[in-house]
């Protein structure tokens, strides 16, 4: 039996998430083959090919590959899909786009989400945001899963010897959608779905221009910013900062929620952190229910008093 | 241009769901249901849409036990025009789902199905791809904003990074994001008025779908809870805390 992994990477490096995704793979004892899918990435594939438990990297280096589009993606897969038991990628915006397209195109069920593997076919998986874990067994013959990387290490150890690195030229396209425009959010900061550390802000934060306390926090700490939806909403910050059950899984060494009020769906989001700090001025606030530190007082004054401590 | 809604039932979304204590699953018994928060702003996005003139009819559909009616009517309050429900006694998987959808949409041909991106019991985000599969239609997953201009469809996507935007040539297939847009709240007259529109009540058999099992459920437990925490008192302490204790700074 062989796992296809499909890697998830940005255009210059694998992302942490597919090393993560990688340990689950390992985990449903199988021979990993690594897909890597996008353009012009023959370096990525060779990283891919040095890692532990990988037998063989596929590159597949074209523009049709170049945004991980959906219909282009879940041809590939279904391209290559007939010699793999299992067919495994992390959980993120294309993935969750493209894999429950192959699933269905093989005809076979897909399971979202892992967060452990009990045996080949055996898995658990979160729902109800959070709230409840279920026991699932994959009754297909061929497994459709994504992977929640922030519930597996990231293997990092390399084999001692790389392995192949096999070239898949497929390319195909029904040309029923296309690629128009990306608005794409620069930061110079930590990817916040991988960060070790995250400030967050919330509703209480107030404004946008408010946000630099939360961003100064965060510089100071080399940590990414993340937000509440509510502060999302409010157009303080951009969505792709989002953490929670519809936004971004997030389990860093430190957590710190300043002004958020920790509603079930924020804390599905980030609720496996190492260490979490809550900040607000509402003694009840849920959010204090999961603080490992919790400090009862005003965000505005908190903010700056860190900052210029650390 | 007929628009297609997918509407399911589900626990309100402002209820913390328990764990029954055999774990055979969560326990649903009197808690507060609800119609899945992201299928609302698909219904709202369809509602919007006829009411710009580029929409003829909005037809909303469940895969549900008969008390789905209730969602289904729902919607209808909030300016569907009908609704079809697919009795079923279970919770059906994504991809049995997605058969039912596809044998509707054979049937109605709406050159827009609107769907939720996920549901907020399962978690599953998978039904909207699946249907594109089946049905060979495009998608535009996640939006955040849709555009129908001619026979194209521009939906901007909440994706990792960012902000994406798709050209789709209908008919396609969408699925809706928090952000797409805010719901409205049904007005009394139109809860009455909507329990005169058609509801149709067909079961997967007539649908000409046969249920397969792709996945079966085990066991569902309580999360691992984490034990509760302290509470500090200055700026100072935080600063000790994380430092000698945590050792995370
Ligand atoms: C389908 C669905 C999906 C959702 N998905 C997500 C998700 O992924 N992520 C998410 O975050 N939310 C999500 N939500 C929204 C969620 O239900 C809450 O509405 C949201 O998390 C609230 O954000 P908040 O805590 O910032 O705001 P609020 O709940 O308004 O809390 C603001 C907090 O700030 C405190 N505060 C105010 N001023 C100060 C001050 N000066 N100093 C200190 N504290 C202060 C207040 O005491 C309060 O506790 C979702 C909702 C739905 C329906
Ligand atoms: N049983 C169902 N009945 C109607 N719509 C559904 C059903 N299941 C899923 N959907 C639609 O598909 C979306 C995504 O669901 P899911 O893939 O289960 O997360 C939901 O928001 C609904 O719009």
């Amino acid at each position: 039996m062989t796992t296809l992994l499909i890697a998830e990477h940005n255009s210059s490096a694998l992302s942490p998430s597919t090393l993560s995704a990688l340990t689950a793979a390992n985990e449903m004892n199988n021979d990993v083959h690594v897909l890597v899918a996008g353009n012009n990435v023959e370096l990525i594939a060779s990283d891919a090919a040095n890692l532990l438990g990988v037998t063989k990297v596929l590159c597949a280096s074209s523009d049709a590959y170049e945004r991980a589009l959906a219909e282009p993606m879940s041809e590939l897969v279904l391209h290559l899909a007939g010699q793999y038991s299992h067919i495994v990628a992390p959980s993120n915006s294309e993935s969750k786009d493209f894999m429950p397209r192959v699933a269905a195109l093989l005809d076979v069920g897909q399971v979202s989400d892992i967060c452990a593997v009990l045996s080949p076919n055996q898995f658990k998986r979160p729902i109800y945001a959070g709230n409840a874990i279920a026991t699932v067994t994959i009754l297909d013959a061929k497994k459709v899963i994504t992977v929640r990387a922030s519930s597996f290490d990231k293997t990092t150890q390399h084999s001692d010897q790389a392995c192949a690195v096999e070239t898949v030229a497929f390319v195909a396209s029904n040309g029923l959608s296309s690629w128009q425009s990306d608005d794409i959010t620069e930061s110079a900061r930590p990817d916040l779905a991988s960060a070790a550390r995250i400030v967050s802000g919330g509703r209480g934060v107030g404004s946008s221009e408010n946000f630099a306390l939360v961003e100064a926090l965060a510089d100071k700490l080399g940590a990414a910013v993340g937000a509440s939806r509510a502060a999302v909403d409010a157009g303080f910050v951009s969505n792709d900062l989002q953490v929670g059950q519809t936004g971004k899984i997030v389990a860093p060494d430190l957590y710190m929620a300043f002004g958020v009020s920790g509603a079930i769906q924020h804390l599905a989001g980030m609720k496996d952190s190492k260490v979490i700090v809550a900040v607000n001025k509402d003694e009840d606030a849920p959010i204090f229910q999961i603080a490992d530190y919790g400090l009862v007082g005003d965000l505005f004054e908190v903010l700056p008093e860190m900052t210029s401590k650390l | 241009m007929k628009i297609l809604v997918g509407v399911k039932r589900v626990i309100d979304y402002n209820v913390k769901v328990r764990v029954k204590a055999d774990e055979s699953n969560v326990d649903l018994t009197n808690v507060k249901m609800a119609m899945n928060p992201f299928c609302e702003i698909a219904v709202e996005e369809a509602v919007r849409l006829k009411e710009a003139g580029l929409a003829s009819e909005v037809i909303v559909m469940s895969v549900g036990t008969t008390q789905s009616q209730e969602q289904l009517r729902n919607a209808m309050a909030l300016g569907a025009d009908r609704g079809i429900l697919v009795d079923v006694d279970a919770e059906v998987e994504p991809l049995n789902v997605a058969k039912a959808f596809a044998a509707v949409v054979d049937k109605e041909q709406p050159e827009l199905v609107i769907l939720g991106k996920q549901s907020i019991d399962s978690d599953n985000n998978q039904m909207g791809q699946m249907l594109a599969a089946v049905t060979k239609r495009p998608q535009g997953t996640f939006a955040s904003k849709l555009v129908i201009d001619g026979d194209k469809a521009f939906v901007t996507r909440e994706i990792d990074g960012g902000l994406r935007t798709v050209a789709l040539t209908l008919p396609a297939i969408v699925t809706t994001d928090l952000r797409l847009n805010e719901p409205r709240y049904a007005k009394l007259p139109d809860i009455m008025k909507a329990k005169r529109k058609p509801l149709e009540t067909l079961s997967l058999a007539d649908l000409g779908v046969t249920i397969k099992s792709h996945c079966q459920l085990d066991k569902v437990e309580a999360p691992t809870t984490r034990s509760t925490g302290v509470k500090v008192t200055s700026v100072d302490e935080l600063i000790g805390k994380l430092k000698d204790e945590a050792k995370v700074i």
